[in-house]
Protein backbone atom coordinates (compact mmCIF):
# COMPACT_ATOMS: atom_id res chain seq x y z
CA UNK A 1 0.00 0.00 0.00
CA UNK A 2 1.49 3.77 -1.09
CA UNK A 3 0.58 5.68 1.65
CA UNK A 4 0.33 9.65 0.54
CA UNK A 5 3.14 11.84 1.65
CA UNK A 6 2.51 12.79 5.24
CA UNK A 7 3.53 16.92 6.21
CA UNK A 8 4.85 16.52 9.23
CA UNK A 9 3.86 19.48 11.58
CA UNK A 10 7.75 20.27 13.44
CA UNK A 11 6.24 23.47 15.32
CA UNK A 12 6.14 22.62 18.63
CA UNK A 13 9.17 20.44 17.96
CA UNK A 14 11.18 23.76 17.63
CA UNK A 15 9.38 25.76 19.98
CA UNK A 16 10.46 23.37 22.42
CA UNK A 17 13.55 22.94 20.79
CA UNK A 18 14.81 27.17 21.19
CA UNK A 19 13.80 26.45 24.91
CA UNK A 20 16.15 23.69 25.22
CA UNK A 21 18.67 25.84 24.10
CA UNK A 22 17.95 28.93 26.45
CA UNK A 23 17.77 26.87 29.47
CA UNK A 24 20.53 24.99 29.24
CA UNK A 25 22.25 28.35 28.70
CA UNK A 26 20.96 29.64 31.85
CA UNK A 27 20.88 26.62 33.79
CA UNK A 28 24.61 25.66 32.90
CA UNK A 29 25.36 29.79 33.07
CA UNK A 30 24.65 29.83 36.93
CA UNK A 31 25.50 26.35 37.10
CA UNK A 32 29.42 27.42 36.41
CA UNK A 33 28.80 30.60 38.25
CA UNK A 34 28.31 28.36 41.72
CA UNK A 35 31.52 26.33 40.88
CA UNK A 36 33.40 29.07 40.77
CA UNK A 37 31.83 30.46 44.21
CA UNK A 38 32.89 27.13 45.96
CA UNK A 39 36.29 27.59 44.76
CA UNK A 40 36.53 31.64 45.27
CA UNK A 41 33.89 32.42 48.02
CA UNK A 42 33.57 35.99 47.51
CA UNK A 43 32.07 35.40 44.30
CA UNK A 44 28.59 34.78 46.99
CA UNK A 45 28.13 38.48 47.95
CA UNK A 46 28.94 39.67 44.23
CA UNK A 47 24.88 40.31 44.05
CA UNK A 48 24.13 40.98 47.55
CA UNK A 49 22.15 37.41 49.19
CA UNK A 50 20.78 37.29 45.00
CA UNK A 51 23.95 35.29 44.76
CA UNK A 52 24.57 33.06 47.77
CA UNK A 53 25.10 29.92 46.96
CA UNK A 54 22.21 28.18 48.54
CA UNK A 55 19.95 30.62 46.53
CA UNK A 56 21.28 29.61 43.35
CA UNK A 57 21.51 26.03 43.46
CA UNK A 58 18.45 25.00 43.43
CA UNK A 59 17.77 27.17 40.21
CA UNK A 60 21.13 25.74 38.69
CA UNK A 61 19.37 21.87 39.29
CA UNK A 62 15.79 23.11 38.08
CA UNK A 63 16.57 25.16 35.12
CA UNK A 64 18.86 22.25 33.79
CA UNK A 65 16.67 19.19 35.20
CA UNK A 66 13.30 20.47 34.26
CA UNK A 67 14.28 23.24 31.92
CA UNK A 68 16.97 22.25 29.62
CA UNK A 69 16.25 18.52 29.66
CA UNK A 70 12.51 18.34 29.59
CA UNK A 71 12.48 21.10 27.17
CA UNK A 72 14.99 18.80 24.88
CA UNK A 73 12.77 15.50 25.79
CA UNK A 74 9.72 17.17 24.63
CA UNK A 75 11.63 18.42 21.34
CA UNK A 76 12.35 15.09 20.38
CA UNK A 77 9.00 13.68 21.82
CA UNK A 78 7.37 15.97 18.92
CA UNK A 79 9.20 14.98 16.16
CA UNK A 80 9.69 11.29 17.19
CA UNK A 81 5.98 10.57 17.89
CA UNK A 82 4.56 11.73 14.65
CA UNK A 83 7.39 10.33 12.62
CA UNK A 84 7.32 6.38 14.00
CA UNK A 85 4.08 6.61 14.39
CA UNK A 86 3.19 7.96 10.63
CA UNK A 87 0.89 10.41 11.56
CA UNK A 88 0.92 14.57 11.41
CA UNK A 89 0.24 16.81 14.13
CA UNK A 90 -1.33 18.61 10.82
CA UNK A 91 -4.26 16.04 10.92
CA UNK A 92 -5.51 16.42 13.79
CA UNK A 93 -6.47 20.30 14.98
CA UNK A 94 -7.21 19.26 18.57
CA UNK A 95 -3.61 17.68 19.24
CA UNK A 96 -2.35 20.34 17.77
CA UNK A 97 -3.67 22.78 19.62
CA UNK A 98 -3.06 20.52 22.77
CA UNK A 99 0.71 20.50 21.87
CA UNK A 100 0.93 24.37 21.17
CA UNK A 101 -1.17 24.53 24.74
CA UNK A 102 1.52 22.81 26.52
CA UNK A 103 4.28 24.76 25.33
CA UNK A 104 3.02 27.63 26.34
CA UNK A 105 1.79 26.34 29.71
CA UNK A 106 4.91 25.08 30.25
CA UNK A 107 7.11 27.96 29.66
CA UNK A 108 5.08 30.29 31.81
CA UNK A 109 5.20 27.70 34.58
CA UNK A 110 9.16 27.63 33.37
CA UNK A 111 9.02 31.35 34.22
CA UNK A 112 7.37 31.39 37.82
CA UNK A 113 8.81 28.54 38.63
CA UNK A 114 12.42 30.32 37.88
CA UNK A 115 10.35 34.04 40.23
CA UNK A 116 9.66 31.80 43.30
CA UNK A 117 12.52 30.41 43.43
CA UNK A 118 14.56 32.66 43.51
CA UNK A 119 12.57 34.50 45.75
CA UNK A 120 13.21 32.14 48.22
CA UNK A 121 10.12 29.74 47.73
CA UNK A 122 10.44 26.41 48.15
CA UNK A 123 9.21 23.15 49.62
CA UNK A 124 12.94 22.14 50.09
CA UNK A 125 12.52 18.91 49.06
CA UNK A 126 15.67 18.06 46.11
CA UNK A 127 14.28 18.22 42.92
CA UNK A 128 10.46 19.15 44.00
CA UNK A 129 11.43 22.30 45.48
CA UNK A 130 7.99 24.00 43.68
CA UNK A 131 5.28 25.33 45.90
CA UNK A 132 1.86 23.84 45.59
CA UNK A 133 0.19 26.07 43.15
CA UNK A 134 3.11 25.25 40.61
CA UNK A 135 2.73 21.72 41.21
CA UNK A 136 -0.71 21.85 39.94
CA UNK A 137 0.35 24.04 37.01
CA UNK A 138 3.00 20.83 36.77
CA UNK A 139 0.14 18.28 36.88
CA UNK A 140 -1.89 20.39 34.42
CA UNK A 141 1.16 20.37 31.66
CA UNK A 142 1.46 16.53 32.38
CA UNK A 143 -2.02 15.41 31.29
CA UNK A 144 -1.68 17.67 28.44
CA UNK A 145 1.49 15.80 27.41
CA UNK A 146 -0.38 12.73 27.95
CA UNK A 147 -3.00 13.60 26.20
CA UNK A 148 -0.46 14.50 23.55
CA UNK A 149 1.10 11.09 23.46
CA UNK A 150 -2.12 8.79 23.48
CA UNK A 151 -4.61 10.84 21.35
CA UNK A 152 -1.16 10.35 18.54
CA UNK A 153 -1.09 6.82 19.17
CA UNK A 154 -5.08 7.09 18.87
CA UNK A 155 -4.87 8.45 15.23
CA UNK A 156 -1.73 6.61 14.19
CA UNK A 157 -1.10 4.74 10.63
CA UNK A 158 1.45 2.34 12.11
CA UNK A 159 0.09 -0.60 14.11
CA UNK A 160 3.33 -1.33 16.31
CA UNK A 161 4.92 0.94 18.58
CA UNK A 162 8.70 1.66 18.22
CA UNK A 163 11.10 0.93 21.46
CA UNK A 164 11.42 4.89 21.69
CA UNK A 165 7.30 5.10 22.07
CA UNK A 166 7.32 2.55 25.17
CA UNK A 167 10.32 4.92 27.04
CA UNK A 168 8.51 8.26 26.13
CA UNK A 169 5.37 6.94 27.17
CA UNK A 170 6.99 4.90 30.59
CA UNK A 171 8.55 8.63 30.98
CA UNK A 172 5.28 9.80 31.31
CA UNK A 173 3.89 7.29 33.76
CA UNK A 174 6.59 7.25 35.65
CA UNK A 175 7.28 11.26 36.46
CA UNK A 176 3.36 11.52 36.57
CA UNK A 177 3.44 8.97 39.82
CA UNK A 178 6.45 10.30 41.29
CA UNK A 179 5.40 13.72 40.63
CA UNK A 180 1.86 13.32 42.80
CA UNK A 181 2.86 11.04 45.24
CA UNK A 182 6.30 13.21 46.12
CA UNK A 183 4.07 16.71 45.96
CA UNK A 184 1.67 15.55 48.68
CA UNK A 185 1.59 18.99 51.08
CA UNK A 186 -0.78 20.85 53.04
CA UNK A 187 -0.85 24.62 52.31
CA UNK A 188 -0.42 26.25 55.50
CA UNK A 189 -2.39 29.06 54.67
CA UNK A 190 -5.52 27.40 53.48
CA UNK A 191 -5.70 24.78 56.31
CA UNK A 192 -4.88 27.11 59.34
CA UNK A 193 -5.17 30.46 57.88
CA UNK A 194 -1.52 31.13 59.21
CA UNK A 195 1.64 31.98 57.16
CA UNK A 196 2.30 32.79 53.57
CA UNK A 197 -0.03 31.73 51.09
CA UNK A 198 2.65 29.94 48.89
CA UNK A 199 4.03 27.88 51.91
CA UNK A 200 2.99 24.43 52.35
CA UNK A 201 4.37 21.32 54.81
CA UNK A 202 4.92 17.67 53.69
CA UNK A 203 2.24 15.24 54.00
CA UNK A 204 4.63 12.84 54.92
CA UNK A 205 6.66 13.08 58.69
CA UNK A 206 10.24 12.74 59.78
CA UNK A 207 11.94 9.46 57.98
CA UNK A 208 8.47 8.35 55.59
CA UNK A 209 9.13 12.04 54.26
CA UNK A 210 13.14 11.22 53.49
CA UNK A 211 12.39 7.37 52.23
CA UNK A 212 9.19 9.06 49.56
CA UNK A 213 11.62 11.79 48.79
CA UNK A 214 14.45 9.62 47.58
CA UNK A 215 12.16 7.11 45.84
CA UNK A 216 10.86 10.02 43.93
CA UNK A 217 14.87 11.70 43.52
CA UNK A 218 16.00 8.75 42.44
CA UNK A 219 13.46 7.62 39.96
CA UNK A 220 13.62 11.82 38.77
CA UNK A 221 17.11 10.58 37.40
CA UNK A 222 15.08 7.59 36.13
CA UNK A 223 12.60 9.21 34.44
CA UNK A 224 14.03 12.49 33.21
CA UNK A 225 17.93 11.67 32.76
CA UNK A 226 17.86 7.56 31.41
CA UNK A 227 14.22 6.59 29.90
CA UNK A 228 13.49 9.57 28.03
CA UNK A 229 17.01 9.65 26.80
CA UNK A 230 17.25 6.23 25.73
CA UNK A 231 14.05 7.12 24.02
CA UNK A 232 16.46 9.38 22.26
CA UNK A 233 19.14 6.80 21.14
CA UNK A 234 17.16 4.75 19.87
CA UNK A 235 15.84 6.79 17.68
CA UNK A 236 18.48 9.59 16.44
CA UNK A 237 21.86 6.80 16.68
CA UNK A 238 20.08 4.26 14.26
CA UNK A 239 18.51 7.42 12.22
CA UNK A 240 21.76 8.81 11.90
CA UNK A 241 23.93 6.37 11.34
CA UNK A 242 21.55 4.69 8.90
CA UNK A 243 21.95 1.44 10.97
CA UNK A 244 19.30 -0.93 12.26
CA UNK A 245 18.80 -1.55 15.90
CA UNK A 246 21.50 -4.39 17.02
CA UNK A 247 19.31 -6.77 18.37
CA UNK A 248 15.46 -5.29 18.87
CA UNK A 249 15.20 -8.16 21.42
CA UNK A 250 17.85 -6.84 23.70
CA UNK A 251 15.59 -3.44 23.48
CA UNK A 252 12.85 -4.71 24.62
CA UNK A 253 14.56 -6.97 27.31
CA UNK A 254 16.37 -4.06 28.80
CA UNK A 255 13.26 -1.85 29.24
CA UNK A 256 11.32 -4.47 30.97
CA UNK A 257 14.23 -4.85 32.96
CA UNK A 258 14.96 -1.42 33.65
CA UNK A 259 11.26 -0.66 34.49
CA UNK A 260 11.29 -3.26 37.36
CA UNK A 261 14.46 -2.77 38.77
CA UNK A 262 15.13 0.99 38.66
CA UNK A 263 12.01 2.16 41.18
CA UNK A 264 13.90 -0.26 43.74
CA UNK A 265 16.63 1.86 43.89
CA UNK A 266 16.35 4.80 45.81
CA UNK A 267 17.13 3.92 48.97
CA UNK A 268 21.04 3.76 47.92
CA UNK A 269 20.27 7.32 49.14
CA UNK A 270 19.88 6.74 52.77
CA UNK A 271 22.55 4.57 53.69
CA UNK A 272 23.21 4.96 57.18
CA UNK A 273 20.28 6.96 57.64
CA UNK A 274 17.37 6.08 60.23
CA UNK A 275 15.22 4.15 57.13
CA UNK A 276 15.10 0.55 58.18
CA UNK A 277 18.24 -1.95 57.29
CA UNK A 278 16.99 -3.64 55.00
CA UNK A 279 15.34 -1.05 52.82
CA UNK A 280 18.75 0.43 52.50
CA UNK A 281 20.30 -3.14 51.46
CA UNK A 282 17.51 -3.66 49.01
CA UNK A 283 18.35 -0.02 47.57
CA UNK A 284 21.92 -1.88 47.50
CA UNK A 285 20.89 -4.93 45.61
CA UNK A 286 18.90 -3.64 43.23
CA UNK A 287 21.36 -0.62 42.46
CA UNK A 288 23.88 -3.30 41.29
CA UNK A 289 21.46 -5.08 39.33
CA UNK A 290 20.34 -1.85 37.87
CA UNK A 291 23.74 -2.36 35.66
CA UNK A 292 22.96 -5.20 33.84
CA UNK A 293 19.40 -3.09 32.24
CA UNK A 294 21.44 -0.01 31.76
CA UNK A 295 24.57 -1.68 29.69
CA UNK A 296 22.01 -3.74 28.14
CA UNK A 297 20.77 -0.62 25.96
CA UNK A 298 23.98 1.22 26.18
CA UNK A 299 25.91 -1.72 24.97
CA UNK A 300 22.90 -2.50 21.87
CA UNK A 301 23.97 1.08 20.92
CA UNK A 302 27.19 0.72 20.19
CA UNK A 303 26.52 -2.95 19.01
CA UNK A 304 24.46 -0.94 16.68
CA UNK A 305 27.45 0.46 15.69
CA UNK A 306 29.08 -2.70 13.83
CA UNK A 307 31.22 -2.57 11.11
CA UNK A 308 30.32 1.26 10.97
CA UNK A 309 33.24 3.12 13.18
CA UNK A 310 34.11 4.63 10.17
CA UNK A 311 31.05 7.22 10.95
CA UNK A 312 33.04 7.73 14.38
CA UNK A 313 35.86 9.44 12.28
CA UNK A 314 33.58 11.40 9.56
CA UNK A 315 30.55 12.26 11.95
CA UNK A 316 30.80 14.58 14.57
CA UNK A 317 26.73 13.65 15.53
CA UNK A 318 27.86 10.03 15.71
CA UNK A 319 30.67 11.04 17.94
CA UNK A 320 28.53 12.82 20.31
CA UNK A 321 26.16 10.09 20.60
CA UNK A 322 28.70 6.95 20.96
CA UNK A 323 30.15 9.13 23.02
CA UNK A 324 26.73 10.09 25.22
CA UNK A 325 26.60 5.85 25.07
CA UNK A 326 29.80 5.65 27.11
CA UNK A 327 29.17 7.69 29.20
CA UNK A 328 25.72 6.54 30.18
CA UNK A 329 27.38 2.82 30.68
CA UNK A 330 30.76 4.61 33.04
CA UNK A 331 27.61 6.74 34.99
CA UNK A 332 25.77 3.80 35.70
CA UNK A 333 28.71 1.37 36.69
CA UNK A 334 29.70 3.91 38.94
CA UNK A 335 26.26 4.71 40.52
CA UNK A 336 26.21 0.94 41.75
CA UNK A 337 29.45 1.19 42.98
CA UNK A 338 29.06 4.12 45.31
CA UNK A 339 25.51 2.18 46.61
CA UNK A 340 27.66 -0.44 48.29
CA UNK A 341 27.17 -0.30 51.97
CA UNK A 342 31.12 0.24 52.43
CA UNK A 343 31.87 2.54 49.68
CA UNK A 344 29.35 4.49 50.61
CA UNK A 345 30.40 5.48 54.07
CA UNK A 346 33.46 7.05 52.37
CA UNK A 347 31.69 8.27 49.51
CA UNK A 348 28.37 9.71 51.02
CA UNK A 349 28.11 13.55 51.15
CA UNK A 350 31.41 14.01 49.41
CA UNK A 351 32.14 15.66 46.22
CA UNK A 352 32.49 12.28 44.44
CA UNK A 353 28.53 12.83 44.26
CA UNK A 354 28.32 15.77 42.23
CA UNK A 355 31.04 14.17 40.26
CA UNK A 356 29.13 11.12 39.54
CA UNK A 357 25.71 12.62 38.46
CA UNK A 358 27.44 15.09 35.99
CA UNK A 359 29.45 12.79 34.30
CA UNK A 360 25.80 11.52 33.71
CA UNK A 361 24.10 15.20 33.08
CA UNK A 362 26.93 16.30 30.97
CA UNK A 363 28.14 13.38 29.44
CA UNK A 364 24.63 11.33 28.69
CA UNK A 365 21.65 13.36 28.68
CA UNK A 366 23.52 16.57 27.47
CA UNK A 367 25.08 15.36 24.68
CA UNK A 368 22.06 13.42 23.47
CA UNK A 369 19.92 16.78 23.16
CA UNK A 370 22.87 18.72 21.90
CA UNK A 371 23.32 15.62 19.14
CA UNK A 372 18.93 14.76 18.82
CA UNK A 373 19.03 18.69 18.11
CA UNK A 374 21.17 19.35 15.54
CA UNK A 375 20.20 15.66 13.88
CA UNK A 376 16.71 17.95 13.90
CA UNK A 377 17.61 21.10 12.98
CA UNK A 378 18.17 20.37 9.17
CA UNK A 379 15.14 18.52 9.06
CA UNK A 380 13.37 21.61 10.66
CA UNK A 381 14.53 24.16 8.51
CA UNK A 382 15.40 22.45 5.22
CA UNK A 383 18.63 23.62 5.56
CA UNK A 384 22.20 22.06 6.00
CA UNK A 385 24.19 22.12 9.64
CA UNK A 386 26.25 25.92 9.46
CA UNK A 387 29.62 24.43 10.20
CA UNK A 388 31.08 20.72 10.92
CA UNK A 389 34.07 22.40 12.55
CA UNK A 390 32.05 24.28 14.97
CA UNK A 391 30.16 20.77 15.99
CA UNK A 392 33.98 19.06 16.15
CA UNK A 393 35.03 21.99 18.08
CA UNK A 394 32.80 21.78 20.55
CA UNK A 395 32.61 17.97 20.86
CA UNK A 396 36.58 18.09 21.88
CA UNK A 397 36.17 21.16 24.43
CA UNK A 398 33.00 19.86 25.76
CA UNK A 399 34.59 16.20 26.65
CA UNK A 400 37.33 17.91 27.57
CA UNK A 401 35.49 20.04 30.14
CA UNK A 402 34.07 16.57 31.28
CA UNK A 403 36.75 14.50 31.68
CA UNK A 404 37.89 18.00 33.80
CA UNK A 405 35.00 17.73 35.91
CA UNK A 406 34.71 14.28 36.94
CA UNK A 407 38.21 13.69 37.78
CA UNK A 408 38.86 16.82 39.77
CA UNK A 409 35.56 15.74 41.27
CA UNK A 410 36.55 11.98 42.17
CA UNK A 411 40.43 13.25 43.51
CA UNK A 412 38.33 15.54 45.93
CA UNK A 413 35.38 13.13 46.90
CA UNK A 414 37.70 10.25 48.11
CA UNK A 415 40.59 13.30 49.71
CA UNK A 416 37.69 14.58 51.30
CA UNK A 417 36.08 11.08 52.47
CA UNK A 418 39.45 9.82 53.85
CA UNK A 419 40.01 13.17 55.72
CA UNK A 420 36.04 13.28 57.40
CA UNK A 421 37.20 9.58 58.40
CA UNK A 422 40.82 9.62 59.53
CA UNK A 423 41.76 9.55 63.54
CA UNK A 424 44.77 9.55 65.07
CA UNK A 425 45.82 6.69 67.33
CA UNK A 426 43.57 7.90 70.64
CA UNK A 427 40.30 8.07 68.09
CA UNK A 428 40.13 11.69 67.80
CA UNK A 429 39.59 12.98 64.26
CA UNK A 430 42.78 14.07 62.90
CA UNK A 431 40.98 16.65 60.78
CA UNK A 432 38.94 19.76 60.69
CA UNK A 433 36.51 20.50 58.41
CA UNK A 434 38.61 23.95 57.23
CA UNK A 435 41.57 21.53 56.45
CA UNK A 436 39.69 19.75 54.18
CA UNK A 437 38.59 22.53 52.58
CA UNK A 438 42.01 23.89 52.36
CA UNK A 439 42.84 20.66 50.13
CA UNK A 440 39.92 20.64 48.21
CA UNK A 441 40.75 24.30 46.36
CA UNK A 442 42.45 23.36 43.66
CA UNK A 443 39.94 20.27 42.46
CA UNK A 444 36.84 23.52 42.71
CA UNK A 445 38.89 25.59 40.64
CA UNK A 446 39.62 22.99 38.12
CA UNK A 447 35.99 21.40 38.38
CA UNK A 448 34.82 24.88 37.70
CA UNK A 449 36.91 26.04 35.01
CA UNK A 450 35.95 22.55 33.14
CA UNK A 451 32.38 23.90 33.45
CA UNK A 452 32.96 26.71 31.76
CA UNK A 453 34.72 24.58 28.82
CA UNK A 454 31.50 22.62 28.86
CA UNK A 455 29.55 26.25 28.82
CA UNK A 456 31.11 27.56 26.11
CA UNK A 457 30.03 24.44 24.01
CA UNK A 458 26.61 24.93 24.73
CA UNK A 459 27.21 28.98 23.51
CA UNK A 460 29.05 27.53 20.69
CA UNK A 461 25.86 25.06 19.92
CA UNK A 462 23.91 27.58 20.03
CA UNK A 463 25.29 30.01 17.53
CA UNK A 464 25.55 27.22 15.34
CA UNK A 465 22.35 26.00 15.89
CA UNK A 466 20.88 30.00 15.09
CA UNK A 467 23.02 29.99 11.78
CA UNK A 468 21.51 26.73 10.70
CA UNK A 469 17.92 28.52 10.81
CA UNK A 470 19.12 31.71 9.44
CA UNK A 471 22.22 31.33 7.18
CA UNK A 472 23.13 27.78 6.09
CA UNK A 473 23.12 26.34 2.49
CA UNK A 474 19.25 25.45 1.65
CA UNK A 475 18.90 21.21 1.23
CA UNK A 476 16.32 20.60 -1.43
CA UNK A 477 14.88 17.33 -0.10
CA UNK A 478 14.73 16.10 3.87
CA UNK A 479 18.16 14.11 4.74
CA UNK A 480 17.55 10.37 4.76
CA UNK A 481 19.88 9.42 7.29
CA UNK A 482 23.40 11.72 7.42
CA UNK A 483 23.13 14.97 8.76
CA UNK A 484 24.05 17.65 6.31
CA UNK A 485 26.52 19.33 7.32
CA UNK A 486 28.89 22.64 5.90
CA UNK A 487 32.89 22.28 6.34
CA UNK B 1 9.38 -19.58 62.55
CA UNK B 2 10.26 -15.84 63.57
CA UNK B 3 9.81 -13.01 61.17
CA UNK B 4 12.94 -13.19 60.44
CA UNK B 5 12.87 -16.78 58.64
CA UNK B 6 9.34 -16.07 56.93
CA UNK B 7 11.66 -12.93 55.37
CA UNK B 8 14.10 -15.15 54.13
CA UNK B 9 11.59 -17.83 52.62
CA UNK B 10 9.96 -15.00 50.85
CA UNK B 11 13.10 -13.47 49.74
CA UNK B 12 14.45 -16.91 48.25
CA UNK B 13 11.33 -17.73 46.36
CA UNK B 14 10.77 -14.07 44.95
CA UNK B 15 13.90 -14.17 43.64
CA UNK B 16 13.29 -17.17 42.22
CA UNK B 17 10.50 -16.10 40.86
CA UNK B 18 11.58 -13.05 39.20
CA UNK B 19 14.35 -15.08 37.85
CA UNK B 20 11.63 -17.37 35.98
CA UNK B 21 9.57 -14.26 34.82
CA UNK B 22 13.02 -12.69 32.82
CA UNK B 23 14.15 -15.99 31.65
CA UNK B 24 10.96 -17.04 30.59
CA UNK B 25 10.33 -13.55 28.63
CA UNK B 26 13.26 -14.01 26.99
CA UNK B 27 12.32 -17.92 25.75
CA UNK B 28 9.19 -16.14 24.32
CA UNK B 29 11.04 -13.88 22.43
CA UNK B 30 13.29 -16.16 21.25
CA UNK B 31 10.42 -18.71 21.00
CA UNK B 32 7.85 -16.68 18.72
CA UNK B 33 10.71 -15.53 16.43
CA UNK B 34 11.56 -19.24 16.19
CA UNK B 35 8.26 -20.53 15.34
CA UNK B 36 7.66 -17.42 12.50
CA UNK B 37 4.96 -15.80 15.01
CA UNK B 38 6.76 -12.63 15.11
CA UNK B 39 9.95 -10.96 13.71
CA UNK B 40 11.14 -8.86 16.57
CA UNK B 41 14.56 -7.21 14.72
CA UNK B 42 12.54 -5.96 11.76
CA UNK B 43 10.76 -3.19 13.86
CA UNK B 44 14.26 -1.61 13.61
CA UNK B 45 13.06 -0.33 10.87
CA UNK B 46 10.62 1.79 11.87
CA UNK B 47 13.09 4.73 12.91
CA UNK B 48 14.82 3.97 9.55
CA UNK B 49 11.98 4.37 7.28
CA UNK B 50 10.12 7.12 8.93
CA UNK B 51 10.41 9.04 5.46
CA UNK B 52 7.22 11.58 5.12
CA UNK B 53 6.79 9.08 2.00
CA UNK B 54 7.43 5.82 3.66
CA UNK B 55 4.52 3.31 3.97
CA UNK B 56 3.76 2.04 7.27
CA UNK B 57 5.56 -1.49 8.72
CA UNK B 58 2.63 -2.52 9.88
CA UNK B 59 -0.62 -0.65 8.65
CA UNK B 60 -3.63 -0.31 11.30
CA UNK B 61 -5.61 -1.64 8.32
CA UNK B 62 -4.24 -4.68 8.81
CA UNK B 63 -5.59 -5.04 12.01
CA UNK B 64 -9.01 -4.37 11.39
CA UNK B 65 -8.63 -7.23 8.68
CA UNK B 66 -7.93 -9.35 10.82
CA UNK B 67 -10.88 -8.56 12.63
CA UNK B 68 -13.36 -8.98 9.92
Amino acid sequence: MQNPSIEYDYTVAKWFSYLAILFGIIGMGIGVYIAFELAFPELNYVFGQYSLFSRLRPLHTNVVALGFTLSGIWATWYYVGQRVLKVSLKESPFLNGVAKLHFWLYFITALLAVISLFARYTTSKEYAQLEWPFDILVVIIWVLWGVGIFGLIGIRREKSLYISMWYYIATFLGVAMLYLFNNMEVPTYLVTGMGDPFHSVSMYAGTNDALVQWWFGHNAVAFVFTVPIIAMIYYFLPKESGQPVYSYKLSLLSFWGLMFVYLWAGGHHLIYSTVPDWMQTMGSVFSIILILPSWGSALNMLLTMKGEWGQLKSNPLIKFMVLASTFYMLSTLEGPIQSIKSVNALAHFTDWIPGHVHDGTLGWVGFMIISAIMHMAPRFFKREIYSKKMLEAQFWLQTTGIVLYFSSMWIAGITQGMMWRAVDQYGNLAYSFIDTVTVLHPYYTLRAIGGLFYLTGVLMWAYNFYKTMTAAKQIEKEPQFASPMAA
Amino acid sequence: MDIREIQGFLYFFFIVFITVILYGYIVHLYRSEKKGKRDYEKYSKLALDDEPTSSPLEPMEDNKQKEQ
